[in-house]
């Protein structure tokens, strides 16, 4: 893997070139960059940021020598705090109320639309990226505009998919991944009768489980909010999608109504799952464990591939994939600084040796960026490189905004599937008490 | 006329009366209004305003970051049909009424049993104590490996012993998830309880023991006419204490299941935390959050009641 890490970029654009790029290329491209920069850092600023605490090492290493490149560069003094993915939205809720803390904060899903009030608007450096590197991915742009501003800069998705043991799949009669949803019932039927069982998270996992239980309702068809944002989950699609729900949730490993973002990740690890959706931590785990010498992570490794979400009914792909925006509060002191440094973390010279080190587990919201090497290098990588091109925000195809992103925080479409599938509820009482959610949220 | 009018108010300010200021400033009473001062800005700042502040915000549509309009008593009528706002008021009173009961019942057993003269007897006390100790989000997380669904020590233990063939859904199945948490409320809260009956226990003085022994008593007897009335105004602290912490439990919670399987968890202070801070509705959350005090207050009248029992110590007659 960390033959990648260091490489450059961009097939056929202008970093290619570059070949190997040192620390010290690193500064000199900082350089040149802060002079011909459209924002100048205040005098003296100091930026604080606040970001989800990453998941990849290499990743973090890439992005905090990009950090430094622009602290000398530029003379900005940048803090950056670590926060695990739950306590990033309280914290930043808290500073937006008080109107003090990070400067930046890069957060997940929908994060700038929960106050966009309190949020500066950063069109300019949003415009200058897009026009720059091919335009940005439909999702992410709805994901971080709001009235026609933007109030956040898409930084990556975080790609999840099928993740699936090649060999047990094949004992279970299937020579390649299921492209559709009847198909893929099958597969799951005849993986439990093998004792190699599916198994997708229920329980309030923000994560894995909004992904999963919104691409069984878009691939049906069927949506919590229309186009013009009325509730419109109470449908004969949502009840044909729970149906669905329900037969395969027969095939799971039992014990996933209680599962955590986590869950998954460690049964799939020690060999007792076989069939998930996930991001590629799985695999990057395995292989980072396998790299150490451990024969058992290399055979999972091995092993192991991804595949996309089955068609559904629809005929269309339909998922949810998780956003990663950066959002600039009104308050700070400091806002061109701020935008210096949303530019400079996604320009090709930084961005792609990143994204290369990130190794699948962050996808880019700027089209150029597909072309990446390491995309295709790995074959096992290739389908998160379309990660946020198919997404669809969490809104569905309603807009996304601050309703929206309360009925994911609320879990409604999970706890509507969750309450069907353990026999808690009929599909009736399922479907009503998710319409009540939403209508609660939608008034 | 005018001269009269000159002269008094010339010789005034030598007999005037104290202003109202310099007779607040020395008077007794009021000084010790003064002396009140700090700790009622204190108690009004931290936790009347908060209080306040909470009951205000749930009659508005105050969402994170926005400044809400008053819209009545809306949030409470939504409230009012919203399962799952009901279902977490049905798993407060459940977790805490039972969870209260067992931590009574075994915390009050201990102390008895650790009142006795036994050997190490400092070090059983101390070990007693570590429940206690340790974090409550470490032992919710502990709890959260023994009762994961595939990797649990008890599964395994079991399975091993050939008493099981497949793992216990312990967080996943409604029930066994309910039973779960306030198995760890319970092993995390008897300590609180045993070591302050404890307290209260060493208190008692043997004279009474060794009067009622000497007239006959029975074991039975000695715990029911001597220990439990003299235990009795420790008991009623003890307990209000021990509801109001499983009563706004969150932590454990939180750290365990997050509210599920579908909701069946959800406490009344994590359905708050859940609607307010992670889905933003600032003042549907407080509504939940007010809806707690009715019964906290409730549990603070037991207490005020069971307190008054003080009086037949004093020898001013019972109740």
């Amino acid at each position: 893997m960390s033959k990648f890490t260091r490489r450059s970029v961009l097939k056929g654009s202008a970093a290619a070139g570059a070949g190997i790029m040192g620390g010290t290329d690193l500064l000199h491209f900082a350089k040149a960059w802060a002079q011909a920069s459209q924002w100048k850092p205040e005098a003296g600023a100091k930026l604080k940021v606040l970001r989800w605490k990453r998941f990849v090492v290499a990743e973090d290493e890439a992005f905090m020598a990009m950090v430094q490149a622009f602290s000398k560069a530029t003379g900005v003094e940048v803090e950056i705090t670590n926060e695990s993915f739950d306590d990033i939205q309280p914290k930043a809720s808290v500073a937006a109320n008080t109107g003090q803390g990070p400067d930046l904060v890069w957060g997940l899903h929908s994060l700038p639309h929960l106050f966009p009030d309190k949020v500066a608007d950063v069109t300019d450096v949003a415009d200058y990226l897009g026009k720059k590197y091919g335009g940005w991915v439909p999702s992410a742009e709805a994901t971080c505009k709001a009235n026609g501003k933007w109030i956040g800069i898409p930084v990556a998705y975080n790609g999840g998919y099928m993740n699936y043991r090649t060999k047990a799949m094949n004992d279970a009669g299937f020579k390649e991944f299921p492209k559709d949803t009847a198909g893929f019932l099958e597969l799951c039927k005849a993986m439990k009768a093998k004792n190699t069982p599916a198994g997708f998270a229920l329980g309030h996992a923000t994560g894995d489980a909004n992904a999963w239980v919104h691409w069984m309702l878009w691939s049906h068809g069927a949506y919590l909010i229309d186009k013009d944002d009325k509730v419109s989950i109470n449908s004969p699609e949502t009840a044909k999608s729970l149906e669905y729900a329900k037969a395969l949730y027969e095939t799971f490993i039992p014990g996933t109504a209680s599962w955590n973002d986590s869950s998954n990740n460690k049964a799939f690890l020690s060999g007792e799952l076989y069939l998930t959706s996930n991001g590629i931590s799985i695999y990057a785990a395995a292989q980072a464990d396998a790299a150490k010498g451990d024969a058992k992570m290399k055979a999972i490794a091995d092993d192991m591939d991804h595949a996309a979400y089955p068609i559904g009914p629809t005929g269309k792909s339909a998922q949810l994939q998780l956003c990663f925006p950066i959002l600039l509060f009104q308050y700070s002191k400091v806002p061109n600084a701020a935008k210096a440094f949303m530019a400079y973390m996604m320009e090709a010279e930084q961005y792609g040796p990143w994204l290369t080190a990130a190794v699948g587990y962050l996808t880019q919201t700027l089209s150029v960026y597909e072309k990446l090497p390491f995309w295709t290098a790995d074959p096992k990588r290739t389908v998160f490189r379309d990660a946020g091109k198919y997404s669809l925000t969490a809104a569905g195809i309603g807009h996304m905004n601050e309703k929206a992103a309360s009925a994911i925080a609320d879990f409604i479409v999970v706890d509507m599937y969750a309450s069907y599938c353990t026999g808690g509820t009929d599909i009736k009482g399922a479907i009503a008490q998710a319409e009540r959610a939403a209508q609660r949220i939608y008034r | 006329m005018t001269d009269t009018m000159v002269g008094r108010s010339m010789t005034r300010p030598e007999m005037r009366e104290p202003t109202q200021w310099e007779r607040l400033k020395s008077n007794r009473d009021w000084l010790g209004f003064w002396f009140m001062m700090p700790t009622a800005v204190l108690l009004g700042l931290f936790l009347a305003y908060p209080l306040f502040l909470g009951v205000w915000l749930s009659f508005t549509d105050t969402k994170i970051g926005r400044a809400g309009k008053f819209i009545g008593l809306e949030n409470y009528d939504w409230l009012s049909d919203d399962k799952v706002f009901w279902l977490s008021v049905t798993n407060t009173l459940l977790y805490t009424v039972v969870a209260s009961a067992a931590k009574f019942a075994i915390g009050l057993y201990l102390a008895l049993l650790l009142n006795k003269h036994m050997p190490f007897k400092a070090i059983v006390r101390a070990i007693v104590l570590i429940p206690f100790i340790v974090p409550t989000v470490l032992s919710a997380i502990a709890f959260w490996w023994i009762y994961d669904s595939q990797f649990s020590i008890l599964s395994w233990m079991l399975k091993k012993m050939g008493w099981i063939s497949v793992n216990i859904n312990f967080l996943g199945d409604p029930w066994n998830a309910r039973w779960s948490t306030i198995f760890a409320n319970v092993w995390r809260g008897i300590p609180f309880v045993a070591i302050t009956l404890l307290a209260g226990l060493q208190t008692v003085s043997p004279a009474l023991y060794e009067a009622a022994t000497l007239d006959g008593a029975t074991g039975w007897q000695r715990f029911r006419f001597i220990t439990y009335p003299i235990l009795t105004p420790i008991i009623a602290v003890v307990m209000t204490f021990s509801v109001l912490f499983t009563f706004t439990d969150f932590q454990l919670i939180w750290a365990m299941t997050r509210g599920g399987p579908v909701n069946a968890t959800h406490l009344m202070a994590t359905l708050s935390y859940q609607r307010a801070i992670l889905g933003g509705n600032m003042g549907e959350g407080a509504a939940i959050a007010t809806a707690m005090i009715p019964f906290l207050l409730a549990a603070v009248m037991v207490s005020w009641f069971g307190l008054q029992r003080r009086k037949w110590q004093q020898g001013v007659g019972n109740d």
